[in-house]
């Protein structure tokens, strides 16, 4: 008895195997075979997705924290409310879209304007759609630590940032006061703003997010002044409270022209955007990512979580979950 | 080539007669005629504008017609879609497999093969790599990693042994293919993701493709080597056997050459692993999206939890392939095996089966042992007590300061304050002194080739950077590899923390390495350091335990003191493999400062990355390009005349 029962586990499963190898296999002739027919790679999907016939989203993040604090809760109740499995791709927001496009992926939730992009993909391909507001407000500026401007009241005005250049140089910044930017996938105008404000700065680029805060974070430990290009929402506030240093108001197109640039930074509603056909047959996981909407609080809470306490973005989310149902519940399909 | 230069030397002067002294004339008499010429030509002390070609507008413009025509050119639909079709499908195919044995099968079948290759201890080694790599939690992307591994590995050591076999073969194909593989050697796989990525969107089939680039030159070479290589005693009998040129070619020098082909195959796979994980950064998924992941909210716990599986994998691949590349050590550790091994098999198809239907594919969450939270504890516990405020040496930031301050400033400074003909002067006279007057033009061109497109400065600031690192990583490096070469024990003390160091995944140095040196470009010098130390010490060490025992027994004989044999005998007679040490030392090295871009380095790197990041093709490929060019003048400058057999040691 026992015997045939293990006999005809094994047969189901080498079954099982047996028709899962011919599917690839077949899959494999079959490209052979239409050799000569079209192959679109723009509708191929990674090999790792559907593995073992699941539904799969595949979300994109991006390097930052808050990105990933999105991603993280969205996998969460992707996976756990409504059975779906989720693979995530690190991509930088420039190559995020354009995966988009391609359908390698099929969400960007955090979009911090990218108008060329918008206009290529959203207006003319139409293979991006629209999907509405985070719901987190984001802005860029210059920073010095509230440590410092406590000190020096009046470090918050540009204008005056001339006069403490001797205190922000590192042997990296040279004779000059040192302003530190981040990624290269930041948007940022820093090198022209510093141009056409006459400032005694350099802009040393800190290469990645990772370098920046690991930076920033041993200057606030020795509580040393420092200059650097940094944005909200951010964990990082909460640990190294950082005041903002005033610059030239933004107004509507003063930043059209990178070269001639001498204003601030905009405040932008970030945006989440869909590969349109996941935004059309993408169902419940379609319709949820259209309506996942939080503060920046909310973000903030998961981030901290995920870059301070060191907590995975699973746990993190897990844990926001649990404390905010009535914000969930109301996105689910 | 000694002959060229030579020639004229005999109707010259006797302080001519020297070669050397007869290169640097021609040099000189060349420059008392260009020099002046360029210099009222262009009187300018970097490289002149009218010298540079802008190709911003083209590059974006092709960048645009390729998204534009992406979905619909038949380029793309008949050619390109086909190749990424056939690379998505077969890594889905190896990687389905893969979970389909179960984490039992995968781990049994693993040890049963390197049982067959390599005998008893390293089975067992496999079988323990296999297991710590599920109890660190990453048992999925391990399997991702090796789907795509095996994929990129299949098609690097297909297109290495057919380039191979042709330059085997072929002596003018040879000839051909030599200055390709070359390039494709030196270049830095980070400065071609970027067109790869154009054309075939994120993900893995261009991260297989990017390996292939970067894998596949060992194998050819290797291959090419073995078949030239060929005893002509064994190959006259067979042809006095009348056997055709195919048959002489399966059943003798393939056969022959199987010692270099597996070398070869060991080589590549090395390679591929490296790239894995640099393929991250566009998408490939597995180990290596985890370190970056990890290196995004900046925890190295987590990151060093997915580089220690790709550092076992490494470390488990190059001893298995290693040896069964050394000859029948295979058949030799396990005599009895001949009988056994269908057992073996058995017993381990058994073990997946079985895995199989106690349902436990997936590896159980409950054994898996958390390692992040110590290790970032230990890193702050170092990088909050070594960064600075050390009595009396002071800490690691300002350690990194004053390098910065007093060598990187300074050779930079120097370095652009340099006319611009000067520096090609200092290549050409280089290149010539060590190589021969081809290895000369091409490093002077590639020199060139980078003021042409306009970006001389940033050049110059990575090239002080490589010079930098290139000096500390010698320094290092040969001290330790004199010490490693004098005493067995040193040597077995040093080989795991060289492996670790080698396969360790660069991305993971790079936040530790800011938090102790800050950020700017101390710390891309000193992760590049870390990166290209291990393979100078195993090239000394190597290079100085082959040093004629004649010689040295000699030398003793003579009463010379320790220190002189290792003075006058051993790094004399050292010589060649002392070079090729610097020559690694240089092309390594300049592969990790491209990526310290990512830690402040600036210049050629930054570049880079900012394309990638902003899909920016124009800055992207022309650093890419510069950095290539930068290799190749670098390779050059430190190559002797004969050629090395394959990168990386």
């Amino acid at each position: 008895m026992f015997r045939r029962t293990t006999r005809r586990a094994l047969r189901t499963t080498t079954r099982r195997t047996a028709r899962r190898t011919a599917l690839v296999a077949s899959a494999a002739v079959l490209t052979l075979a239409t050799g000569c027919g079209a192959a679109d790679m723009t509708r191929q999907a990674s090999p790792f997705a559907n593995a073992g016939g699941a539904k799969t989203v595949t979300l994109s993040v991006q390097s930052w924290v808050g990105a990933q604090a999105n991603v993280a809760v969205a996998q969460y109740l992707l996976e756990h409310e409504l059975g779906y499995r989720v693979d995530t791709v690190q991509v930088d927001e420039v190559p995020a879209w354009d995966a988009l496009s391609q359908g390698r992926v099929d969400a960007l939730l955090e979009d911090w304007g990218h108008p060329e992009q918008e206009q290529r993909y959203v207006k003319d391909k139409k293979t991006v759609t629209r999907a509405g507001d985070l719901g987190v407000t984001g802005h860029i500026g210059w920073y010095v630590p509230t440590y410092f401007a406590e000190r020096h009241p009046d470090i918050k005005d540009w204008r005056n940032l001339d006069k403490y250049a001797d205190e922000f140089r590192t042997p990296e910044s040279g004779s000059k006061g040192q302003l530190m930017d981040g990624s290269p996938s930041y948007v940022t105008n820093d090198k022209a703003l510093v141009e056409n404000l006459d400032l005694d700065y350099q802009v040393v680029f800190a290469g990645s997010e990772a370098a920046q805060i690991t930076q920033i974070r041993q200057f606030a430990k020795e509580r040393k002044p420092f200059l650097t290009y940094w944005y909200s929402p951010q964990w990082l506030f909460e640990k190294v409270p950082m005041t903002e240093v005033k610059l030239p108001p933004h107004e509507e197109g003063c930043d059209a022209d990178p070269a001639k640039v001498a204003c601030g930074y905009p405040h932008t509603p970030l945006q989440k955007y869909l590969n349109t056909d996941f935004a059309e047959t993408g169902g419940e996981a379609a319709a949820f990512l259209k309506k996942f909407r939080w503060t920046t609080e909310d973000q903030n809470e998961v981030s901290l979580m995920i870059a301070d306490q060191k907590l995975s973005p699973d746990e993190a989310a897990k844990a926001w979950v649990q404390r905010h149902e009535s914000t969930w519940r109301a996105w689910l399909p | 080539m000694a002959t060229i230069t030579a020639a004229p030397a005999r109707t010259l002067p006797a302080f001519l007669k020297n070669r050397a002294v007869a290169k640097l004339a021609v040099l000189a008499v060349l420059a008392l005629v260009l020099v002046p010429l360029a210099h009222a030509r262009w009187a300018s002390g970097t490289w002149p504008d009218a010298l540079t070609v802008d190709l911003s507008g083209p590059l974006t413009g092709a960048s645009d017609w390729i998204i534009d025509n992406r979905d619909s050119h038949p380029l793309f639909l008949y050619f390109f879609g086909h190749v990424s079709n056939a690379v998505v499908l077969s890594v889905r195919a190896v990687y389905l497999a893969l979970l389909a044995a179960g984490w039992a099968g995968v781990t049994a079948l693993g040890a049963f093969v390197a049982w067959r290759a390599a005998g008893a201890r390293l089975a067992l080694g496999t079988a323990a790599a296999f297991l710590a790599c599920g109890l660190l939690g990453m048992w999925v992307p391990t399997m991702q990693t090796l789907a795509l591994m095996t994929v990129a590995v299949l098609a690097s050591v297909l297109v290495g042994a057919l380039l191979g076999l042709a330059a085997g073969l072929s002596d003018r194909l040879d000839r051909v293919l030599r200055p390709v593989l070359d390039t494709m050697q030196v270049l830095p796989a980070f400065a071609y993701l970027l067109p790869v990525v154009l054309v075939f969107g994120i993900g893995v089939p261009a991260a297989v493709l990017a390996t292939v680039v970067y894998a596949a030159p060992p194998m050819a070479r290797l291959t090419a080597l073995g078949l030239r290589g060929a005893d002509r005693g064994v190959l006259e009998a067979v042809e006095s056997l009348g056997a055709t040129s195919r048959q002489r070619l399966l059943t003798a020098r393939i056969p022959l050459a199987r010692k270099e082909l597996l070398l070869g195959v060991n080589q590549t796979i090395m390679m591929a692993l490296s790239m894995a994980v640099i393929a991250s950064v566009i998408g490939a998924g597995g180990l290596g999206d985890r370190v970056y992941q990890a290196l995004a909210s900046v925890d190295v716990g987590a990151a060093l939890a997915a580089g220690i599986p790709i550092v076992l994998l490494a470390v488990v691949l190059d001893r298995v392939t290693g040896a069964a590349g050394a000859g029948d050590s295979g058949a030799g550790a396990a005599p009895a095996g001949r009988r056994a091994w269908p057992y073996a098999l058995g017993a381990a198809v058994a073990v997946a089966v079985a895995g199989r239907l106690a349902g436990r594919t997936d590896w159980p969450d409950a054994w898996t042992a958390n390692i992040a939270e110590p290790v970032n504890r230990a890193v702050d516990w170092m990088t909050g007590h070594l960064y600075t405020g050390i009595p009396v040496i002071g800490g690691t930031a300002d350690w990194a300061g004053r390098f910065t301050t007093w060598v990187l400033d300074p050779l930079r400074d120097g370095l652009q304050w340099l006319p611009w003909w000067s520096v090609l002067l200092v290549v050409a006279a280089s290149a010539w002194l060590i190589g021969t007057w081809r290895t000369t033009l091409t490093a002077v061109l590639a020199m060139a080739a980078i003021g042409v497109l306009g970006v001389w400065e940033p050049s110059l600031d990575t090239l002080s950077q490589v010079l930098a690192a290139v000096a500390v990583t010698l320094v290092l490096g040969v001290a330790t590899g004199v010490a490693a070469a004098r005493s067995d024990r040193v040597e077995r003390l040093l080989r795991p923390v060289l492996d670790v160091c080698q396969t360790m995944p660069q991305f993971v140095y790079l936040i530790p390495v800011v938090a102790l040196a800050g950020v700017g470009r101390a710390p891309a010098v000193a992760a590049a350091v870390v990166y290209a130390l291990p393979a100078v010490v195993r090239i000394t060490a190597q290079g100085l335990r082959q040093v004629d025992p004649a010689a040295l027994e000699s030398a003793r004989s003579l009463g010379a003191t320790s220190g002189q044999q290792l003075r006058q005998v051993q790094l004399p007679l050292a010589r060649r493999s002392l070079l090729l040490a610097v020559n690694q030392g240089v092309v390594l090295v300049l592969a990790v400062v491209i990526i310290g871009g990512l830690v402040g380095g600036g210049a050629l790197g930054y570049d880079v990355v900012f394309g990638l990041a902003q899909g920016d093709l124009a800055t992207g490929l022309v650093a890419g390009a510069a950095i290539v060019c930068l290799g190749l003048t670098l390779d050059r400058v430190t190559q002797p005349t004969d050629r090395r057999t394959a990168k990386g040691a």
